[in-house]
């Protein structure tokens, strides 16, 4: 079976972000970036899967500018087989990502996708379940778990108050939670063999794709600061400072 | 048995020096069809997550290096356009010294002011492209040697080892890395030049080698406040009692502005924090009309190899070379040590190139290297300055400076005699009771800060779950010599908080908070008993300094 895992380039998650001075975005002017860590489970997940023998090819597809091979390079020394990166100018949105993906989904006939639940920078949390709507396949966000065989995937979910199993039909959409699995550490060598393994390079155009603009970025702002805390003398402070100063009660 | 790979030359550290070795070599192997294998390892994350320079240079190397470095692309883009230097005569007093009285070493016009990070994510670019390894996020964690005790080449430190020292789910083991010759290029004190340099006793026939510590903060000030090429140095208050350094602030491009004081290590009074010196510097107004309105957007700190000709070690061992500030190449007159730490990789990179040629094989030693290096304007440049930092030092500020004008300027560094400052930074600190306590003012939260809202903005992380990588040859020596005598200085001379005396049922205890640590080597070389070893922690870990 082959896995088509997606990935994605995002501001490294130490960087403090800083908002640019015309609040137009974050800078991301030489900071570093790295391969999105629910993206990292995603291939470690498909990885280990190659290694138990229930898949026998990896692939993953990044979109954006020539920068992400980088963190296509990454995947493919933490073990994927080979990459896609379609070029594009920035990272698209998520329709336009999920139908990037559909084509590719349709050119490889993968046996299951794996992605990874969210973006750290953006949050939108939509590609996943926007992808499985599109290519009309069954999806399991949030996997704490996942066991795969020819026939099906069964997932288990982390939901609120606890967790939920499913089983799915393949070809299937799943997406990482946090706890699916901690990723190895890269080796010296494999870094070096990543080089090597094929690249393949496609554009929106060429896949037949028309990227349609349906947002507009107004304002980044950072968020307010905390004001430090006081320490009150007694309840009858506390009570007066909640009902006239902050008039909560 | 760990696995290995084999190279023809392995370079630690990808700073400027290391960067440019592997440069050159590719370039020379280009120029004559050869085919070399070469790797370059970086603890860091990312190229230039560790490096932290002011910093204004001096293109000469770069000019050698890629001659076409400006239609390359690289990052110097900001050429000096004036020069300030103030001395400092009070909290709010100073004078703007007329240029003519100024050292000639520190004039600099023809200068660039650059994000020494952002060079060498550059330079790192150009070696990939000529087919150097660089592998970020691995650290030389150990020297190997071959059986008659010339260098095999380095492990790099297992992954995935626990608090407790017990291997993790994720355990991976180091990797030896096998190489003809191993360039050691860590920068300042960096923990496997310590250990060469004692092995090989590369430092016997040198003076004791001086340090200081450099803060540097990254700012964003009003548009109408920037005036980029400007570049302003001083020194005097608020450094005082016999504690030398001096300050920068240059103005970049993109209306950014850095600031950073220097603190020469050899100072005596074990009450003075490096940290809060710098921090009420920024209040003093010939800093400060620059600052305000301004916001902080980076912050950092490094050690500083300044000894300059009379400490520089011998460079060359059997089996590898010692490069840039981890030999101590800076040009302490100039206050620049990026033209020459490049230099001095170049001029290693030629003579290794010609070992590798002539295939009389590995393990000799290169001694060519150090008649390589006497023919090279580096090594004119370091003799030029061989006063300059003993005259500060035995003189102070005034005197010496009188002393470095006549030298520079009249003699160009040729004046016939030599100062030597022979006692190690280290043994210099007085008892604390005979040292005169200093209240440090609290800081503003516009123009100064507190040390953990500084460390924050470095962007340092380190995995938790891992060794202290701050080993202490005697456990109790902190609080039973330290403390009563010195007042435990590292809580005051580490810039990242990460030494604390923490008072616990009664008794005192010291606390190493290593997660904060930005590797900047001073509590390996300021505790008075040399009591405290820098190792590495696991690849990757470390600040994350961006534009730095």
């Amino acid at each position: 079976m082959k896995i088509l895992v997606c990935v994605k380039r995002v501001i490294d998650y130490n960087v403090k972000v800083r908002v640019k001075a015309d609040q137009s975005d974050v800078d991301l002017t030489n900071v570093k970036m790295a391969l999105n860590p629910f993206c990292e489970i995603a291939v470690e997940e498909a990885v280990r899967l190659k290694e138990q023998g229930k898949a026998d090819e990896v692939v993953v597809v990044s979109i954006g500018p020539k920068a992400v091979q980088e963190q296509l390079r990454t995947a493919l020394a933490l073990g994927a087989d080979r990459a896609i990166q379609i070029e594009t100018e920035a990272a698209p949105e998520a329709l336009n990502t999920a139908k990037l993906l559909a084509k590719v989904v349709e050119q490889e006939q993968p046996g299951l996708v794996l992605m990874g639940k969210q973006s750290i920078d953006s949050d939108n949390n939509q590609t996943g379940q926007m992808l499985a709507a599109l290519i009309g396949a069954p999806q399991a966000t949030f996997a704490y778990s996942l066991e795969l065989d020819a026939e099906q995937v069964v997932v288990t979910r982390e939901v609120d108050g606890g967790l939920k199993t499913l089983a799915l039909k393949l070809p299937a959409v799943v997406t990482t939670d946090l706890r699916l699995n901690e990723p190895r550490y890269v080796k010296l060598p494999d870094i070096m063999k990543a080089k090597k393994k094929p690249l393949a390079v496609e554009t929106p155009d060429g896949l037949g794709v028309a990227l349609k603009q349906h947002q507009t970025v107004l304002k980044v702002e950072a968020p307010g600061q905390r004001q430090a805390g006081i320490r009150v003398d007694s309840v009858d402070a506390l009570l007066d400072k909640l009902k006239n100063e902050a008039k909560v009660i | 048995m760990r696995e290995s790979m084999e190279f023809d030359v392995v370079i630690v550290g990808a700073g400027p020096a290391g960067l440019a070795t592997a440069c050159r070599l590719m370039q020379l192997a280009q120029d004559n069809d050869q085919e070399l294998s070469v790797c370059v390892v970086e603890k860091g994350s990312e190229v230039g997550a560790h490096i932290l320079s002011g910093a204004v240079i001096e293109s000469r190397a770069l000019d050698e290096l890629f001659p076409d470095w400006k239609a390359m692309g690289a990052p110097l883009h900001t050429a000096v356009t004036k020069d300030e230097v103030y001395l400092l005569t009070s909290a709010t007093a100073g004078k703007c010294l007329p240029n003519a009285l100024v050292p000639k070493t520190m004039h600099n016009q023809g200068n660039y002011i650059v994000s020494l990070g952002n060079l060498c994510r550059w330079l790192a670019e150009q070696a990939e492209g000529l087919g150097v390894e660089v592998f970020p996020g691995f650290a030389a964690a150990e020297i190997l040697y071959h059986e008659d005790g010339s260098v095999k080449g380095i492990a790099t430190g297992d992954m995935g080892i626990g608090v407790d020292g017990e291997q993790t789910a994720n355990y991976m083991e180091g990797m030896e890395l096998h190489a003809k010759y191993t360039v050691f290029a860590e920068g300042c004190r960096g923990h496997l030049g310590k250990q060469l340099i004692a092995e090989f006793g590369l430092d016997t026939e040198a003076d004791a080698q001086h340090y200081a510590i450099g803060f540097k903060e990254l700012w964003q000030v009003p548009e109408e406040k920037h005036q980029p090429g400007l570049v302003v140095h001083g020194t005097g208050w608020p450094l005082q009692g016999g504690t030398s350094g001096g300050f920068f602030l240059y103005h970049l491009d993109n209306n950014e502005v850095v600031v950073g004081l220097i603190v020469d290590l050899n100072y005596s009074n074990p009450w003075l924090s490096p940290f809060d010196e710098f921090q009420r510097l920024k209040h003093h107004p010939v800093l400060a009309q620059h600052l305000e309105g301004g916001s902080r957007i980076s912050y950092g700190a490094r050690a500083i190899t300044k000894g300059g000709f009379n400490t520089l070690p011998k460079m060359s061992f059997p089996g590898g070379l010692l490069v840039g500030c981890n030999a101590g190449t800076l040009n302490f007159s100039k206050i620049k040590g990026t033209h020459t730490a490049m230099k001095s990789g170049m001029v290693a990179a030629e003579t290794l190139f010609d070992a590798l040629s002539n295939s009389e094989g590995a393990r000799a030693e290169l001694t060519e290297y150090a008649n390589r290096f006497a023919d090279s304007w580096v090594y004119d440049e370091l003799f030029r300055a061989r006063n300059f930092g003993p005259a500060l030092h035995k003189f102070g500020p005034i005197l010496g400076g009188a002393f470095n004008f006549i030298d520079q300027n009249l003699f160009a560094g040729k004046l016939p005699i030599t100062l030597h400052d022979r006692s190690a930074d280290h043994t210099h600190l007085v008892p604390a009771d005979q040292a005169m306590q200093i209240k440090y003012p609290k800081p503003d939260g516009k123009l100064s800060f507190d040390k953990l809202s500084s460390v924050f903005i470095s962007n340092t992380n380190h995995e938790e779950n891992q060794p202290c990588h701050l080993r202490l040859k005697d456990p109790e020596l902190p609080i039973r010599d330290n403390l009563p005598t010195y007042a435990e200085p590292a809580q005051r001379y580490c810039p990242a908080g990460v030494y604390e005396v923490v008072e616990e049922g009664g008794q005192a205890r010291f606390q190493i908070n290593a997660q904060n640590c930005i590797h900047c080597k001073t509590c390996d070389i300021k505790d008075p008993a040399q009591n405290i070893t820098w190792v590495v922690p696991e690849g990757g870990g470390g600040p994350n300094y961006p534009n730095m």
